[in-house]
Formats: structure tokens, sequence, C-alpha cells
């Protein structure tokens, strides 16, 4: 079936955005209709993670670069959402560091979650400018640096981040819609991200460095659009992700949520949005079942398994896919057009008529 | 001037400990390509190896309990032996991969090896008393007064440096080893064994990784699931600074970290003195900048030991 009119053509260009859009409404839709406050809030955590996931995507997927340092992202633009939206006495008390504009001033929460991504974005460019020159193995130790430099900061920036303690008194307003809102707006700036001219270079890049070169296109350059883009939307999560929980500690954004989040975009297919958007359905979905298992189901006899087998559980799968299928789920190709042969063969005599 | 003392040997101690991790790294980085963030987990896993498995908050001591020899051997062994179990279900099977797919899978590795600890052993840290008595002071010079353990440290450190340097330049094995590490695809073709080699590697890994955990139990008394952790993230530091795939480079990043770090943390003013580790991982950045290139790309056609 090829598409006539013009509207099926949009149709079938943007295809895939429309088919995980319509996906991870539908699940929401779904869980929400069906469950109870204690999925609803497992629901809101995968959602968060996802932005995470598609932030990191935008990196990982078109630079085909391995970023262990995004969680330091999340960390900044949760802190600085955090910053924003705890009232003043609070501030006054647990965080007295702060400049005197933040400390008498709270902002809307939404307007802290875009201000907590561009300070993420903003990071992001001024390291990147130095990372981004980086390629290889190099850069993914560098961006290990980065991550740890951060977290260590943090931890000691007391008068900041209140340090080693916890800090308390954001607002609660995260829930499954304004999460799968937010993964809807990082599901539209990944996919015409990657199909811009800037997108399409950073790949062609990925896929043969030198020949890109040869083609004009600066892959520094490229590699930091990237990265300031993947930074804002893993920044924005990071603010989300405070307001879901209500309370942050620089421990949060540690290896453990490193390793889950780098875990779903590997298991879903690192070079697709597609693959980020499904890994991180199947991987939330899989610990939610051993989580489920752990604490013990009556199956005729009581049956359990130990604690922390969603854990392990995770490492095996990631290793498994590793192993078995280094492509990911989706083979790191798109959800693609069911049409697609006849309208591919249509498409190459019309381009060379 | 006894002050300086004090601080070399403060600073070649914990130098010691972050070069021997880097070593172990360094080892597997020469002949597979791989950075091993599965070797904290070795070293965590050396550690809890002492006592029996349980999750009681109490630790009693097994291994532990053992004659020093026998103690040691079991452990280096268990090491060495989850080391090529490593080697069997993950290495082996990611061998074609590329250098960041083996990294992930090393990562899940690491992060399956820490959670079984935290699920037979439990979560809390546990104190053990193994070897209390090193922890005496030593006369060393007027007014010099170190633990017994710090120069046991630097002198354990010492002997595995040597016994490595002896078995790569004088063994046959070794000096396939080296081949391999210069040219993987060439070396084999002038008929070196491939597994048998990367075995090797591997099982000389664990050893340094068992080395780093009973010298590290004894020191601090704590057994915790995240100890190899910080151990690791130094030894990562200390084989980019030196230049990964050089074995004498890890040695010398490791000697260079932990002096700088107990450099900072004397003579840092005390405000900023908690920052110390972000100006040490701000340092690898700067490392990796000032040769854009990467001294990780130099590594194949570099000098070993």
């Amino acid at each position: 079936m090829e598409p006539k009119s013009p509207f099926w053509r949009l149709v079938r260009e943007i295809w895939p955005l429309l088919i995980l859009c319509a996906l991870v409404t539908a699940i929401t839709v779904g869980i929400q209709a069906y469950g109870d406050t204690i999925t609803s809030r497992t629901l809101t955590e995968a959602l968060i993670r996802m932005v995470v996931v598609i932030g990191l995507y935008i990196f990982i997927g078109n630079s085909g670069l391995l970023s262990f340092g995004h969680i330091a992202f999340m960390m900044i633009g949760a802190y600085a959402t955090a910053w924003q939206t705890i009232p003043s006495v609070q501030k006054g008390i647990f965080i007295s560091g702060l400049p005197d504009y933040l400390l008498e001033n709270t902002h809307h929460w939404i307007v802290a979650v875009v201000i907590g991504g561009l300070l993420a974005a903003l990071v992001a460019l001024i390291s990147g400018i130095a990372l981004m020159r980086l390629s290889g193995i190099a850069a993914s130790i560098a961006t290990f640096a980065l991550f740890m430099s951060f977290y260590s900061f943090y931890l000691q920036w007391s008068t900041w981040t209140a340090g080693q303690s916890t800090l308390i008194g954001l607002p609660t307003v995260t829930d499954p819609w304004v999460g799968l809102v937010f993964v809807l707006i990082a599901i539209v700036g990944a996919f015409f991200y990657a199909q811009s001219r800037w997108g399409l270079a950073l790949r062609a890049s990925r896929d043969d460095a030198i020949a890109a070169q040869a083609a004009g296109i600066n892959v520094t350059i490229q590699r930091l659009i990237a990265f300031v883009i993947s930074a804002f939307f893993v920044g924005m999560a990071g603010g989300l992700y405070g307001m879901f929980l209500g309370l942050l500690t620089v421990d949060t954004f540690y290896l453990p949520l490193t390793f889950i989040t780098i875990a779903m975009l590997v298991v879903g297919g690192m070079q697709s949005l597609s693959g980020a958007v499904i890994g991180t359905i199947f991987v939330s979905f899989t610990i939610e079942v051993l989580r489920t298992l752990e604490k013990g189901v009556d199956m005729g006899v009581a049956f359990s398994l130990p604690a922390n087998s969603a854990e392990v559980g995770l490492g095996v799968i990631l290793l498994a896919i590793l192993i078995f299928r280094r492509t990911g789920l989706t083979g790191n190709v798109e959800i693609s057009w069911p049409f697609k042969p006849k309208v591919l063969a249509a498409d190459i005599t019309r381009r060379q008529s | 001037m006894s002050f300086a003392v004090q601080v070399l040997i403060d600073g070649l101690s914990l130098g010691s400990f972050y070069a021997l991790a880097a070593l172990g790294i360094g080892m597997l980085f020469g002949v597979l390509r791989l950075i091993n963030f599965a070797h904290g987990a070795f070293i965590t896993f050396g550690a809890y190896m002492l006592i029996v498995p349980s999750a009681a908050t109490q630790a009693t001591l097994f291994i532990g309990d053992f004659h020093a020899v026998p103690l040691i051997l079991c452990v280096v062994l268990l090491v060495v032996g989850l080391a090529l179990i490593s080697e069997f279900i993950a290495f082996r099977p990611l061998r074609d991969a590329t250098p960041a797919t083996l990294m992930v899978g090393s990562f899940a590795l690491g992060f399956i090896i820490q959670n079984l600890i935290i699920m037979i052993y439990g979560g809390r840290p546990k104190a053990v008393g193994l070897w209390s008595d090193l922890s005496a002071g030593v006369q060393l010079m007027e007014g010099v007064q170190v633990p017994k353990l710090q120069l046991i440290i630097i002198g354990v450190t010492i002997t595995l440096m040597i016994a490595l340097v002896l078995f790569l330049k004088r063994t046959k094995w070794g000096i396939h080893m080296r081949a391999a590490a210069e040219d993987f695809r060439m070396a084999r073709m002038l008929g070196v064994k491939a597994n048998m080699v990367i075995m090797m590697a591997v099982a000389i890994s664990g050893v340094l990784a068992a080395a780093v955990s009973l010298l590290f139990v004894v020191q601090t008394g704590i057994l915790d699931f995240r100890m190899g952790v910080p151990m690791m993230l130094f030894a990562f530091i200390a084989t980019v600074i030196g230049g990964m795939g050089s074995l004498a480079g890890a040695v010398v990043g490791g000697f260079v970290v932990g002096m700088v770090s107990i450099l900072l943390q004397t003579f840092l003013p005390s405000e900023i003195r908690n920052y110390r580790d972000v100006f040490v991982f701000l340092f690898v950045i700067v490392i990796l900048l000032a040769r854009p290139q990467g001294l990780l790309l130099s590594a194949a056609t570099k000098e070993r030991v």
C-alpha cells in the first residue's frame, strides 16, 4: 500500500513517533485504570526513567559514544529544582548557603524543572567543549570521571545540597500523567533531533568518523549539540524525580541508577529511539515481576525469591542481551511502517526517474 | 623531616593499594582491551570469603580463622576461580565486541557479583578482626611511628611487582602475554595460544585483586559490599594517568594517585579538604585532554614493563 495523499505520507514519515507515543500512552492509561497507588508509583518512576533513557539515547544512540556520566546531569537538574521549589523556611534551615534570591523565592514547579534542565545543559555545554574532543573508550572514561567529580562535589557541598544528609520539602507533584507528558515531549524531541540535519550528521560520524569529517561535518560540534540536548532532558528528568520522591540524597544518583538506565538502553537497543522506549518498558516490567516474587507469592506453596533477586536478574538480562543479541531487543532499528517493502520500491523508482 | 617521612609512607601505602588494583585492571586491558568494571567486585568478593556465609550482623570468621598460609592460599584461589568463571561466562563470549560493549558487560558482571554478595551476606557492613596485631606501631626513626601494616603493604606490593616483572620477562608464558598485548592477531599467528594467555592474565588479575582484598580488610577491619568500588575507581584513574595498556604506567599512576591524595589531604586548607576527590577526578579529565589523541590509543604500541 503506497500512501498517496500528503497526509499518509506524513504519517509514514513519523510512524515510529506515533507508535511509540501511542504505546506509552496506552500503557499509562491501562495501568492507571486498573492499578492501585503502588502500581501508580512504580509507573511514575518508570516514566521518569524513560525520560532519562531517551536522553541517554539522544547522545549515545546518535554519537556511538558510551556515556557513564549522564546521571550527574540528572543530579544537577534534581538539585536545581529543589533549590527553586522547597519552601523558603526549610531552605533557610537545611541549605542556607543559597544566594538570597533563591532563599527568598520559589518558582512554579514547571519553571523549576525547565531551569533545572537548562542548568544541566549548561554544565554539559561547558564540560562538553572539552570532553567531546575525545573518542571511543577515552570519552567513556572521561564522562565517568565527570560523573564522579560531580558526585563527590555534591556530596561535600553541604550548604547547597545538604551533603550526606537528606534534603526534604520538595513538592510531590510528579504523578504518572506528568511523567507521561514529559516522556511524550522527550520522544518528540529525540525523534525530530534524530531526523534533523544535526542528528543525521552525528550518525554519519558514528558510522564512519573519517568519512564524515571529509564530508565537512565538524564531529566535535555535532557531538556537543547532542550532549547538550540529552543533558537537558536528563536534567529535567532529575527535577521530576526529586518531585516524585519529595526528598533528595546525593547517593540516589550513583552507580546503581547509572547501571539501570544504561541497562535499559542497551537491552532495548542503543541506536534506536524505539530501543530506548521498549528497553525501559521491558526492564521496568521485569524488575517489577522479580520484586513481586521477592516479596513472595502463593502458588499452592509459598514461594519467594531472595532479596536483591531483581538486581541480579537485571544484571543477568543485560549480560545475556550483550552476548546473544548485541543490537538489543529492537535490533537497533525503529519500529517501521508496516507496509514498507512496496513503499520503498516505489520510492526508489521515483528517485531514479 | 620526620613529618615528610610520615607523609611519604602514608602516600606509598595508599599508592600500593591503587597500584595493585591498577595492575589488575591493566593486565586485562593489555590482552583483552577490557576496562574491567568488575574488578572492584572481585576485591569485595575476596574479602567476604573470609567469613561464614550468612546474613547475620555479627561476622563469624571461617577461612579467616585459618593459619596465615592456607588462609592466603584459599582467598587467592577463590578470587582466581571467580575471575576465571567471569572469563568463561562473560568475557569470552564478548571477545569480539567493541571495548565499549565489553565495558558494559563487565559493569553488568560487577553488578551481579555485588548483588549476590548482598543477597547472601546482607547489606550491612560487618566488623572483622583479621590480624589486628599488625596495626601496632613501629618506631622507624626519631619521631616517626608507623603501623607495621603499612610497611607490610608496601613490601607485599613490591614483592608482587617484582614477581610479575620476572614472570613477564623471563618465562615463556610471560613473553607470550606481552606479545599478545602488543598485537593480539599477530601473536596468534605466531603460535601464541590466545585462550591460555587470556586465562593466565585473568588469573593474575585475580591474584592481584585477592592481595588488595586481604590487605584492605586487615587495614580497615570492615566488610562492606561497596568496599571494592572506590579502590577500583582510583585504580581507573591510575591506569589512565599512567597510560592504559602500560603496566609500568599503571604502577606509576597508582603511586602518583596515592601520593597526590595524601598530599592534598595534608596540605589543602581544611574548608576545601573534603573536595579532595573532586580534584583527583578532574585531574583525570585534564590528563585525557592534555593528550587529545588519548593515552588509550597509544596503548597498543607502548612498551610494557
